[in-house]
């Protein structure tokens, strides 16, 4: 299939590798992966923050980029929550009906990398070999916005060699929020705290999750404490096939 | 009688100074004091999760939870379409059954609504049912300028009144405090208390029963909230789990009920829908132990001087919201306040208004309205990291993050059309908007952004960066930029 990536304007600018590991899966299972080069942002941050307003032109590109595909995958549970849940509404509210419309419509065809993988391409084992013990956060717009349930699980429970363990209280939020981090700043490393403590109390070197947003949070403060356990997106964790990952450069 | 709703007219915001709609501090400042309470992190952590696992338990109990959960949510924006006539529909039936209906704008009119009628009756004390609507208009407080003492009768409200504080949750008002706190406050603060007291919950609650039953049995007035009021049959009803409120319903000769606007539910039957619904989500149990319901005055049984004090503060204007309005369609169980992991870690105090948690953060801020400035409630819609939690846990299937985000892009244009300068935020918002219209300024501004690989460069991260991203490094690191963006890479490899 012919498969339209949107990276996110996270992973674009700070976590390359995350892009390029999702190319990676994709095309090891024979798919074709093309990159639309008009885009930029789903809007999420400005939404979230209160900008409503300006974030109409940002949906307005985002809609006119991947408008041509049949399908699109994100590397974020958050940033497709928000194209599925917030740029038609924010359309309306802004009183761009026509907008809201393709919106809409380019959401219906916009899938986190789980679902894609599960759902749309009937694939659990991508052939990934990862012999590390591996925790892995839910992230609560994977969770609750999109409801991926256990997707994520099944793809890496078919990892070959990898030390699965359970992460106690999965579901709480690490923190992070957007804005919310630096709003109430306090309050979020309060939060970051707990995860962290359930984190290391599992003994993984790695947690894993399906968003750079939250795992840029909990490893931001992983490497404060000097932890020796670090943050790796599953797309990562699924393009691995001898256990190795590229770091940031 | 007169019949006034706030309208015609502008609908009428919460007073900020009258009762407890709005605190003090901005969140963030009152969560930075809460978050170094050790005692209050543990005691709240504590009670939260032992709520929350129960609350679990007995929801996965009952097959059709998500279809009374959209039945509820039917019925409550049914009743909020119809709102002005089902109130007068309920007027005319309380009415009709010997009982007598005041109207209140704000929570000054109800206020005076209620010292009159306490005056009127010659008593100087009244004995109060756990209430948020009469924590909410500050009735206390107006009762006690006037010379009249009310004795909270809840065990909770009980603690809380006689520790001189605050409730800090919208159903367990003193879970803040702990057992060998609540044993010291006893000891200091009830009359006639046994000096051996220990902190063993059965011997603090029956401290609290000898102490009670004296006004249960002197008092002749009493003042409630109403959980329900049937719109059909003039039904008003409370649901309790200690019998403090069944004596004080049935015991004294006058009953004085404030009820807000929006508790009402048009039939009988819809109550099926809600007391299914409220007891397992708000204290984890499968039945209420007591739900009193009473309608008008029944001669020669309970009391026989019967008033409904219908409040509006802030509520008609919340019902002008297409979004906002579904706030009104709480039933106050306080799920969304025990999952909610920013409520479990600053406790109900930080959130200002008697309303604490994710719903408060949703309803204060519209019961006083958004300024656009440094209010505290204007700080309520960023109180929340839009986990979530909440949404799933509410029973009546209110979208608070939703709710959130549309007040926060209310404070925002609210800001903007209050303010000659826009704020740094603002600028920076409107900045990166416009950048990111175009891929082109967008690529632009992603090879600026790589002056950043200046920091760090010895760590491979960046600890340390001035405000507002202060806050970030505080406590966490921020990876370098990368050389190349994805664009590049793909650009350079694939194109």
């Amino acid at each position: 299939m012919r498969i339209a990536l949107f990276v996110t304007c996270l992973a674009d600018t700070v976590y390359p590798q995350v892009g390029r590991a999702t190319v990676t899966v994709l095309e090891r299972l024979g798919h074709e992966v093309v990159f639309p080069r008009g885009q930029t942002c789903c809007g999420q941050m400005h939404v979230n923050t209160g900008y409503q307003q300006q974030a109409v032109p940002l949906i307005r590109q985002h809609v006119r980029a991947f408008e041509p595909y049949d399908l699109v995958v994100a590397p974020s549970g958050s940033c497709v929550g928000s194209v599925r849940h917030q740029q038609g509404q924010v359309a309306r509210r802004a009183g761009d009906e026509g907008l809201a419309h393709a919106a809409e419509a380019v959401a219906a065809r916009t899938y986190e990398l789980s679902e894609l993988l599960v759902d749309v391409l009937g694939v659990e084992d991508v052939g990934a070999v990862f012999p590390h013990r591996v925790t892995y956060h839910p992230t609560c717009h994977s969770l609750r916005m999109l409801r991926v349930g256990d997707r994520p699980l099944r793809l890496l429970r078919n990892v070959r060699g990898i030390d699965l363990v359970e992460l106690p209280d999965a579901d709480q939020c690490c923190g992070f929020g957007g804005t919310f981090a630096l709003k109430n700043a306090d309050t979020s490393a309060a939060m970051l705290a707990d995860k962290m403590t359930a984190l290391l109390s599992t003994g993984a070197t790695v947690c894993t999750a399906g968003d750079s947003s939250c795992l840029m949070h909990i490893g931001g403060g992983l490497s404060r404490l000097k932890s020796g356990t670090r943050t790796l997106h599953l797309a990562q964790v699924l393009a691995s096939t001898d256990g190795t990952f590229e770091d940031a450069r | 009688m007169s019949t006034f709703l706030g309208l015609p007219g502008r609908p009428v915001h919460a007073d900020r100074t009258t009762g407890h709609v709005e605190g003090t501090q901005r969140f963030p400042d009152a969560a930075r004091t809460a978050l170094a309470d050790t005692q209050l992190r543990s005691n709240l952590g504590h009670a939260t999760r032992t709520i929350r696992d129960k609350r679990a338990a007995v929801v996965a109990e009952v097959p059709d939870w998500e279809e009374l959960r959209s039945a509820a949510s039917a019925i409550k924006a049914d009743t909020m379409a119809r709102l002005p006539e089902l109130l007068i529909e309920l007027e005319e039936r309380v009415v009709a059954r010997g009982g007598v209906v005041h109207w209140a704008k704000d929570a000054a009119e109800a206020n005076t609504i209620v010292v009159d009628l306490v005056r009127r009756t010659g008593s100087d004390e009244v004995v109060k049912v756990k209430s948020m609507a009469t924590q909410e208009i500050g009735l206390n407080e107006a009762l006690a300028q006037q010379g009249i003492t009310a004795w909270e009768t809840d065990l909770a409200e009980l603690i809380v009144q006689l520790g001189h504080d605050q409730p800090s949750h919208i159903l367990v008002p003193a879970i803040h405090r702990n057992r060998s706190q609540i044993r010291e406050i006893f000891l200091r603060e009830m009359p006639g208390v046994d000096p051996g007291l220990t902190d063993e919950p059965r011997e603090l609650a029956m401290a609290a029963r000898r102490y009670l039953r004296a006004k249960f049995l002197s008092a002749r007035v009493a003042v409630s909230g109403a959980n329900f009021g049937v719109a059909a049959t003039g039904t008003l009803a409370v649901v309790e789990s200690e019998g403090n409120g069944r004596m004080c319903l049935t015991l004294p000769e006058t009953l004085i009920t404030v009820m807000g606007i929006e508790k009402l539910v048009p039939a009988w039957r819809d109550l099926e829908v809600f007391l299914q619904l409220l007891p397992r989500s708000s204290t984890g149990e499968r039945m209420n132990p007591y739900t009193s319901m009473w309608t008008g005055v029944t001669p020669g049984d309970g009391p026989q001087d019967v008033h409904l004090v219908l409040l509006d503060n802030g509520r008609t204007a919340t019902l002008a919201d297409d979004v906002g309005r579904a706030a009104l369609h709480c039933i106050r169980c306080s799920a969304c306040l025990n999952v909610c992991p920013v409520y479990e870690r600053t406790g109900g105090h930080a959130y200002g208004s008697v309303y604490p948690g994710p719903i408060g953060a949703v309803l204060s801020p519209q019961l006083t309205g958004l300024t656009g400035g440094s209010d505290p409630n204007d700080s309520l819609p960023y109180a929340s990291s839009l986990c979530g939690a909440c949404f799933d846990a509410c029973p009546v299937k209110i979208d608070i993050p939703n709710l959130l985000v549309n007040l926060r892009a209310q404070h925002v244009e609210a800001h903007a059309a209050t303010h000659r300068l826009p704020s740094p935020e603002q600028v920076a918002m409107a900045a990166t908007a416009w950048a990111m219209s175009s891929p082109g300024r967008w690529a632009a501004t992603q090879t600026a952004s790589r002056t950043g690989r200046l920091l760090g460069r010895r760590s491979g991260t960046i600890t340390r960066l001035p405000p507002p991203l202060s806050g970030w490094t505080a406590e966490r690191d921020l990876p370098r930029p990368p050389k190349e963006t994805f664009r590049q890479w793909w650009a350079r490899e694939r194109a």
